[in-house]
């Protein structure tokens, strides 16, 4: 049976097929025949946001704390170039989303109409794949190709440019099961002569690491299951990058903690000094590795990444294993079993004694205070305080951004997002409303600081708006901390631009959006005032002055090895290039 | 295809790979890449070289399979090693493209490049010119009294020798189409 139907009505039912339950959107010119499609039906709930930007970032929410894509809707033009950040954020972190797009109608495409921008050529490096459909006959099966595109292989964000006459005319609707998706099927299974070769390396060594990433939870939670039972079963010492945190949780007996550029002490040293390094899912980020000629010099190194280009891109690696990371971990699993379950038990006994000695320096300590509130004490209250809630947390960009990595603890995958790839400031107060639509029940915290949380705080009004009681947790130091942080260790402490003047008070910007305002400077004063927040039904705008001049540690400086960590702000020490090994 | 002919950094024939990406020698390889003949496809491998940095010294396009939409595109470029293993890799993640060939690496090709040339003179020069023409089994394809096109078809090394000699006698103008190439054998 064939279906004739509108170009902007198959949108809506090719969402429907895709399982589409929530778009993140905003009208214009270019898509009113689409929304006037979404005013008739009552399946797929839209979300007005009130910049296109936030959308895009709630739909990365959405998709991060659920696995599923997220799918944002905006106009021609201005609605499309405001995607943009949004749209490079999805592709640096691997994030599946579907941006639809109005353009002009096609015969005035080129003629420099209103509103008329060239969204697929401006978009076509920051995203997976997009299409402009010119024949309202291709565009069902486009949808449903771009859902297959953005979901398979190594996630990432795509975009469907649809003229405005497009949507008006008529054609057969094409269901997801009659369209084509045959040409892009990326292998998922390793080869299996490499994965057995991978299990032989891990049973004979004595310093043995798992360095996780991002790909873990892109993978699924069969896959962080799997790599949980693995590192349980060798013993295996697990790191993971800032996107990969989760996947492995942090109450495990094999966790060391985040590694990288403010990572912990623990986990640098341990890459550092490892014998054998599987990175899993992660790509070798330059704020991970530090300087690359120094780069774990004693490691043999096995990498598992879907995405062939990966390999090899930054480090060069021994064993290159391409295929999904649920699907590699649990054919090793399976090959190690077979073999007898065999690890180095001794290696593996001294290597944990040597990380036991390094965790006693205490690498996230910081001085103590009793009259103003340390950014990370905050972190610390929260995190205990917020323990028993089924949570969710994203963050802005920054210093607050690190401190939360160290001091918030994940023991499930899609529970923190994070604008990892890109350091997108203004990303977490919208994707904290992308995660409480998909949750409502949940607990979502955004960790942000107040310079970052500026850049997108708009989208308060599309929180009151559909009720998501999102808890905006500002640590607010009245600086660009981490530039701050910057310009003190590396450009002579002179503070170009890095303090915040002229901020609100964000109190009464609370009340101006009709939620809560909570501002707490006293650390006496905190637990209270973190309880006040939980306990509100509906969004919390929570201004907790912090010590302004608090730097984030350890810090590996760019173009500095793992094993010259900063431990403290003690600049001449840096200066002088001391390592603190 | 013979095993002798296997040039140097070629990994097609050895259960290793040879080649150290660390190694700092640029490389000249001939890429051939099939894609889906669809708008924007060609915008979005030249946008992959200009955006990571990759060097063009030759391109050519053009469908090769009406019927099943497939584009050819050929491709040379210089780097490293590790820089050429990773344009393969990133050419072969697209979404619209069905294979990438390197055809420098994976054995002996043909390559050919056709070129249009105009010399413009009188007298001996003139004769030369034709001479010359003759010698590289060019063809004249347009002829005045004062000129001729020239059309050539040949490694592009070829091409340039023959358009130095043409130089000092009047060459005014010429065309080439980049480099075309196919491995040899099946």
């Amino acid at each position: 049976m064939t279906r004739s139907m509108t170009g902007a009505r198959m949108v809506v039912q090719a969402l429907k097929d895709q399982g589409v339950e929530v778009v993140f959107g905003y009208p214009g010119g270019a898509v009113l025949p689409i929304y006037d499609e979404i005013f008739q039906q009552n399946d797929i709930r839209h979300i007005l946001v009130r910049h296109e930007q936030g959308a895009v970032h709630m739909a990365e929410g959405y998709a991060r704390s659920t696995g599923k894509p997220g799918v944002a809707l905006v106009t021609s033009g201005p609605g499309a170039t405001n995607a943009v950040t949004g749209l490079t954020d999805a592709l640096m972190d691997s994030i599946p989303i579907i941006v639809l797009t109005g353009q002009v109608p096609t015969f005035m495409i080129g003629t420099d109409g209103f509103q008329e921008a060239d969204t697929v050529g401006i978009t076509r490096p920051c995203t997976k794949m997009n299409w402009l459909v010119k024949d309202t006959a291709k565009l069902s099966e486009t949808i449903h190709q771009a859902f297959h595109v953005a979901t398979q292989g190594r996630p990432g964000p795509v975009l469907i440019d649809i003229p405005k006459d497009v949507q008006f005319a008529t054609s057969e609707y094409v269901p997801p099961s009659k369209a084509r998706t045959d040409h892009y099927q990326p292998k998922v299974k390793g080869d299996l002569d490499a994965v057995t070769r991978m299990v032989e390396m891990l049973e004979t060594a004595e310093r043995p690491l798992f360095y996780t990433g991002g790909g873990v939870i892109n993978s699924g939670k069969a896959a962080s299951q799997l790599l949980v039972e693995f590192a349980d079963a060798t013993g295996i010492p697990v790191t993971s990058t800032l996107m990969g945190l989760g996947a492995y949780p942090a109450s495990g007996k094999g966790w060391i903690g985040m590694l990288g550029m403010h990572g912990l002490y623990e986990a640098n040293l341990a890459m550092h000094g490892c014998d054998l390094m599987i990175n899993v899912g992660a790509r070798f980020d330059d704020r991970i590795t530090g300087r690359i000629s120094d780069f774990s010099p004693k490691s043999k190194k096995i990498h598992i990444d879907i995405d062939a280009s990966s390999i090899n891109k930054v480090i060069r690696v021994d064993l290159p294993i391409v295929g999904d990371v649920g699907h590699v971990l649990e054919d090793a699993l399976k090959i190690w079993k077979a073999r007898g379950r065999k690890v180095n038990k001794e290696g593996i006994a001294k290597w944990w004694a040597q990380i036991e000695e390094w965790k006693k320096v205490k690498c996230l300590s910081y001085e103590p205070s009793t009259t103003t509130i340390k950014p990370q004490y905050a972190l610390e209250r929260l995190e205990a305080l917020t323990k028993g809630y089924d949570r969710y947390i994203t963050t802005e960009v920054g210093q607050h951004q690190m401190w939360a990595a160290q001091f918030l603890g994940f023991d499930a995958p899609n529970r923190w997002m994070t604008s990892g790839g890109l350091g997108t400031m203004g990303y977490g107060l919208p994707a904290s409303i992308g995660v409480q639509i998909a949750h409502p029940e949940a607990l979502v915290i955004n960790v942000a600081g107040e310079a970052s949380w500026l850049m997108n705080m708009q989208e308060m009004g599309t929180a009151m708006q559909f009720r998501a009681p999102v808890k905006q947790f500002i640590l607010n130091n009245e600086r660009l901390g981490m530039v701050r942080q910057w310009q003190e260790l590396l450009h002579g402490e002179r503070y170009s631009s890095s303090w915040s003047e002229s901020l609100p008070d964000f109190v009464k910007l609370a009340e101006a959006f009709g939620c809560k305002g909570i501002q707490v400077s006293d650390p006496k004063d905190l637990d209270d005032a973190i309880l006040e927040m939980l306990a509100y039904d509906g969004p919390v705008i929570f201004d907790c002055r912090v010590e302004k001049h608090e730097n984030c540690f350890p810090m590996i400086p760019s173009g500095k090895p793992h094993n010259e960590m900063l431990l403290s702000a003690d600049a001449s020490a840096f200066k002088s290039g001391a390592v603190l090994v | 295809m013979s095993a002798l002919n296997i040039k140097k950094g070629a990994t097609s024939h050895s259960a290793y790979d040879l080649r150290d990406s660390h190694m700092q020698v640029e490389e000249s390889h001939t890429l051939a890449v099939i894609v889906e003949n669809e708008p924007g496809v060609l915008a979005r491998v030249i946008g992959l070289f200009s955006g990571r940095g990759y060097n063009i010294d030759s391109l050519t396009v053009a469908e090769v399979d009406h019927t099943g939409h497939r584009s050819r595109i050929t491709i040379v470029t210089r780097g490293t090693p590790a820089v050429i293993d990773q344009i393969e890799k990133q050419l072969s993640r697209m979404v619209p493209v069905h294979a990438v060939h390197d055809l420098t690496a994976e054995g002996p090709s043909v390559q050919r490049e056709l070129a249009l040339i105009k010399v413009v003179g009188k007298g001996d020069a003139r004769i030369e010119a034709l001479r010359l023409c003759e010698i590289f089994r060019a063809k004249v394809v347009d002829s005045t009294l004062e000129s001729f096109i020239f059309e050539m078809t040949g490694t592009p090394e070829k091409i340039d020798a023959f358009a130095d000699l043409l130089r000092p006698l009047g060459l005014s103008e010429i065309a080439r189409t980049g480099v075309a190439a196919l491995s040899r054998g099946f």
